[in-house]
Order: structure tokens, then sequence, then C-alpha cells
């Protein structure tokens, strides 16, 4: 914990310094755009893996993240329907459409999931991946049909080169819904258990259930607004520090966007090295990264044999990449 | 605990019919009948976990759709034949559940105290902080009674707690349910498959046939030769093992 933490603050430190160097010596920028984009770096890397942990806890399933279950793709076309219908519109009155919409379509694909019982875990992301490109689908068509895709592309593919001081201070708002997810930790793993059991407990499942969702689209669809669509974090992190930590999310809230804020930073770094002085969107870097980790965090499970994974759900993995590989192109 | 006149249906099919018996305070009793007889479906009646489509469950003189969850769930818990709990969580974060009626997500050192009777009570001491899905189906069985024990209630239901379990585990599972109740004085409801563990832990037997009550009394009064051939088509010899009845059947 104390090294992860040194690192991290180890990254603030040199960033900012390399930055100031290198350019003219302003504080301006630093303060304009050097320090929204780790703000926002920081708070993406929380609130994704954050937004992950809480829908693979709910549903029980741990192939489930925003992008898994609908809600980037909704945030999207909320964010569509903002452009279009409301063409002066505010980046807060876009990003109430994007919550409503994230909201939506997570909920309906839960509601989706929950009537429609699958006996393979790995069916609920494939119906999940598929919901999202269905509206992903509508999405592009309208904005084909009333000339959006240019500025709908830059919410496609998620990069932080546009935050900047007054644009960016939605992604603040994941702040005080991590609080609020943490405080409400312990219902989300009673729910997770299973309806019998929260109600044993004396937990109102629906309430609980759906209350989670809504954190989880909320602190996505914060990000979507400001930074674009982020995937993968939200599948990997959590995974990973249950691999080491456990499924009690109160003790892996913390390190979760800890290692969340870490990964999302280490990308950003590499996307600002690789092709200096130009850089590449964090999407792109996340995407190849993430599915390097993913295949070896499959391979971990297959080794310990935690959960039988079966050849279907590399499959999966492959298609899972296929789509993200558009996605960025 | 007073069920009067329960009905349930499913889809048109009425799978519960007219259950009426009463629970009495600090016994183990057992629910029997073959498979589709509805005591499973009793049970989650009197839990709370279905609502029935008609008659009463009065707990504590109220009717138990009536109770606020969260009060019922400090009175009343209970174990259902379906937790396949996939989580990677410890058997004391398990456990620490029980409590969480009662504290919420605040553990008080109270709390911890009881966490720590419950999980000494099961002899988990040594799994404490294992992961449940590491354990065996007994020991997992028994961390999910622990924190039954932990949520310290006057009455448990418990949903075939010897089901998944070998003789070893499942007798052991039995003698449990037994100290349950004589030493700390709950009220034990059990659905069972095996009318020798009933006949032998329990103090009362409700034997179920086609959603009705054939036959509701005393070990004694309901393990008899004519009662179980009737409640299971097949024929029985019951002997007298121990002072208790045993009932063979082929």
């Amino acid at each position: 914990m104390l090294a992860a933490l040194s690192v991290f603050v180890g990254v603030i430190d040199v960033t900012p310094k390399k930055l100031l160097s290198g350019n003219i010596h302003q504080l301006e920028i630093f303060v304009i755009s050097r320090l929204p984009r780790l703000l926002a770096i920081i708070c993406t890397g929380m609130g994704m893996s954050v937004a992950g942990l809480i829908m693979q806890q709910l549903c029980s399933n741990k192939f489930i993240s925003p992008t898994t279950g609908a809600t980037i793709s909704s945030a999207q076309f909320g964010i569509l329907i903002a452009l279009v219908f409301m063409p002066t519109s505010t980046l807060w009155s876009r990003a109430i459409f994007s919550f409503a919409a994230a909201i939506i379509g997570t909920w309906i694909f839960v509601w989706f999931i929950q009537k429609v019982q699958f006996k393979d875990v790995v069916m609920v992301p494939l119906v999940g991946i598929m919901f999202g490109n269905v509206i992903g689908g509508i999405t592009s068509f309208i904005a084909f049909k009333y000339e959006m895709t240019q500025a709908l592309s830059s919410w496609l593919v998620g990069h932080f080169s546009l935050v900047l001081k007054g644009r960016y201070e939605i992604v603040y708002l994941t702040v005080p819904l991590i609080i609020l997810a943490f405080l409400f930790a312990n219902h989300f793993n009673i729910v997770g258990m299973g309806k019998n059991f929260s109600k044993n407990l004396g937990v109102p499942y629906n309430v609980v259930l759906f209350a989670g969702l809504t954190i989880s689209a909320m602190i996505t669809a914060s990000i979507v607004v400001v930074v674009g669509s982020i995937s993968y974090i939200g599948l990997i992190v959590p995974n990973i520090v249950t691999i080491f930590k456990g499924d009690k999310i109160r003790g892996t809230l913390a390190d979760t966007a800890l290692f969340g804020a870490i990964f999302v930073l280490l990308c950003d770094i590499i996307g600002r090295i690789v092709i200096a002085p130009y850089e590449l969107p964090i999407e792109l870097v996340i995407g190849v990264l993430g599915s390097l980790i993913f295949i070896a965090l499959l391979f971990y499970c297959l080794k310990n044999g935690r959960k039988s994974i079966t050849l279907s759900e590399i499959l999966n993995l492959s298609l899972f990449k296929n789509t993200k590989g558009e996605n960025a192109a | 605990m007073i069920i009067k006149n329960l009905l349930k249906q499913y889809s048109g099919k009425t799978v519960v019919d007219g259950v009426s018996f009463e629970i009495p305070k600090g016994k183990v009793v057992s629910l029997i009948g073959p498979n589709g007889a509805g005591k499973s479906t009793v049970m989650s009646m009197i839990s709370r976990l279905t609502s029935p489509d008609g008659g009463i469950v009065e707990f504590d003189g109220k009717d138990i759709t009536k109770w606020n969850s969260k009060d019922l769930s400090k009175k009343l818990a209970i174990l259902t034949q379906t937790n396949n709990i996939q989580m990677k969580l410890t058997v004391r974060e398990l456990v620490a559940f029980g409590r969480f009626p009662h504290s919420g997500s605040k553990i008080t050192s109270e709390d911890e105290k009881i966490i720590d009777d419950a999980i000494n009570y099961m002899e988990l001491k040594e799994f404490e902080h294992r992961f449940i899905d590491e354990l065996s189906g007994g020991q997992r069985q028994r961390a999910l009674i622990a924190m039954v024990i932990a949520q310290n209630t006057d009455y448990i239901l418990l949903d075939e707690p010897t089901n998944n379990l070998d003789i070893y585990h499942a007798t052991n599972m039995m003698k449990i349910v037994r100290r349950l109740c004589d030493e700390l004085g709950k009220t034990v409801i059990l659905v069972l498959h095996e009318i020798n563990y009933a006949a032998f832990y329990s103090d009362y037997i409700c034997a179920f046939k086609d959603g009705k009550v054939s036959k509701f009394g005393t070990v004694e009064e309901v393990i008899t030769k004519e009662n179980l051939s009737h409640i299971y088509n097949v024929d029985f010899e019951i002997l007298n093992v121990e002072g208790r009845p045993l009932s063979i059947y082929y």
C-alpha cells in the first residue's frame, strides 16, 4: 500500500516538473492545463474502476463493467441527443442528458439479465457488449443524419488533451459519488450475495441494486462527458485487486480507486512519451495495455483454477478486443 | 409463530393449499415430505422470502408481511439451500455480515465479541481468515451457520441444511442444530429429506403431502408405519433405536 502510494506521489512530482522545464517557464500552463489534466486523470482512474467494482459486485459477475454493461455507450448516446436537439447546450446540460441515458441504459441491461437468467457467466457481458453496440449503432446513425460525426468522435475515443480549466470540472462529481459508494459498500456486498441473502439481513434488494447501478452510471457518465470513452479500467482493475484483496468492498474500494488512478496515470504518460511531442489518445494506450493484462489475468485464473474458464471465454475475449479495435480506429 | 391457511399458487397450480400449524417456541421443528409437497415453499413463506397468495403467518402476534424487514432480520434468520456464494470473502467477513441488521456497517467491539463467539462455536477459528470459496462444502455450510448465529435471532430457519453433505458432516450439522436449540434456546425450523435425521434430532415434525399438512405432531406421533407409508407411498418399517423411531424403507 505504502509503496503504491509513493509511486503515485512520485509520478505527480515528475510529470509537472518535466513539463515545466520542457516548456516555457510559466506557472499558467501548469494551472490551466497540467493540474486539471492530472486531476482529471486521477478522477477518471478512480471513478471508472470503482464504477466497475460496484457493477461487478451487484451483479456478482466478474465480467461486467461500464463497457460490457452498455453504460458507456448509453452515456455517449445521451451526449449526442443533447448535441442534436440542443445545439447550444452547455457542458452541464449535456452532462445531465448523459447521466439520464447512462442510468436508463444500465438499468435496462441489468433488468434484462435478471429476467433472463443466464447459466453461463460469459453470456452476460456478451449480451452487454451486443446491447452496447446496438446503442452505439443508433448513436452513429443519428450522428450521420445530423452531420455530427465529427463532434461526436471526441467522445468516442477517450483522451485527456482537451482537459482544460473550465471544461473538466464535472469529473469532480466522481469524488462524492465514490464516497457515497464507500458508505454503502456493505449493502452492495450483501446484495451481491443474492436476493434471499439480502432479505434475510433486512436489506431491500431492488432498492440497493438500482441505487448502486445509478451511482456507477453517474460516475461513468461524468467521465464520458469530459474525457470520452475509457474502456477496460472498470473491468481489469477491480479484478486484479480482487485476486489479492478479496471481495469485501469496504476493504478493496480504496485500493481499487488508487490502483485505477495509478494505472491511468501510467497509461497517460506512456501515451505522451511514445510519439512526443504529439500524444496518443488514452483509450488507445489502455486498449493495448488493458487487453494484454486481461489475457494475463485469464491465464492466471486458468492456472489457479479458481474459476473454470472455458474456451468460450477466450473467444469472448478476442471478440471483445475486436470491438475495441474498431472503436479506437 | 402461527401459520394459518397458507395458500400459494404458481401459474394457476396450487402448490400450497390451506396449510395451518403452530410452531412451538424453543423447539426443533422439521418439515418433511416428498418432492413437490410444498415444504420449501412453506418455508420461504414463513421466512417472508415469498409472499403467500392467501392465509397469514403470524409472528410475535403480527402478520409477517407487515413487519419491517430490518426489525424482522433481528428476530428471524433464514438459510436457503441455494447459497452458492461465489464471492471471495473471508470466513470472518461473512460471519460479520450477521451483525448487519443490528449494527449496520459500524462493527462495535461488542459485535466483534459476538462474531468471535460464533466462529468459535462452529469451530472455525483456524479458517477465520481463509476465503470461503477455498473451503469444502461442509466448512462453508458451517461458516454460513456461524453467520446466522452471529445474527443472534430467536428463530433460525434452515432449508435442507444437510443437502450435499456427506454422512459425517450431515450428522454434525444435525448435532449443531440440536445444540442451537438446547444450549442457545433457539427455535429451529428445518426442511429435511432424511426422515431419520428428522426423527432423531427434532422435537416436532410436520409432514407434507400434495401441498397440505398430512400430519403434525411430536416425533412419536408422526413417525409411524401408517403415516409414512401414506405420505411417501413406499413401504416402511419402524424400529426403535435409543428410544427414537428409526424408519427403514425399501
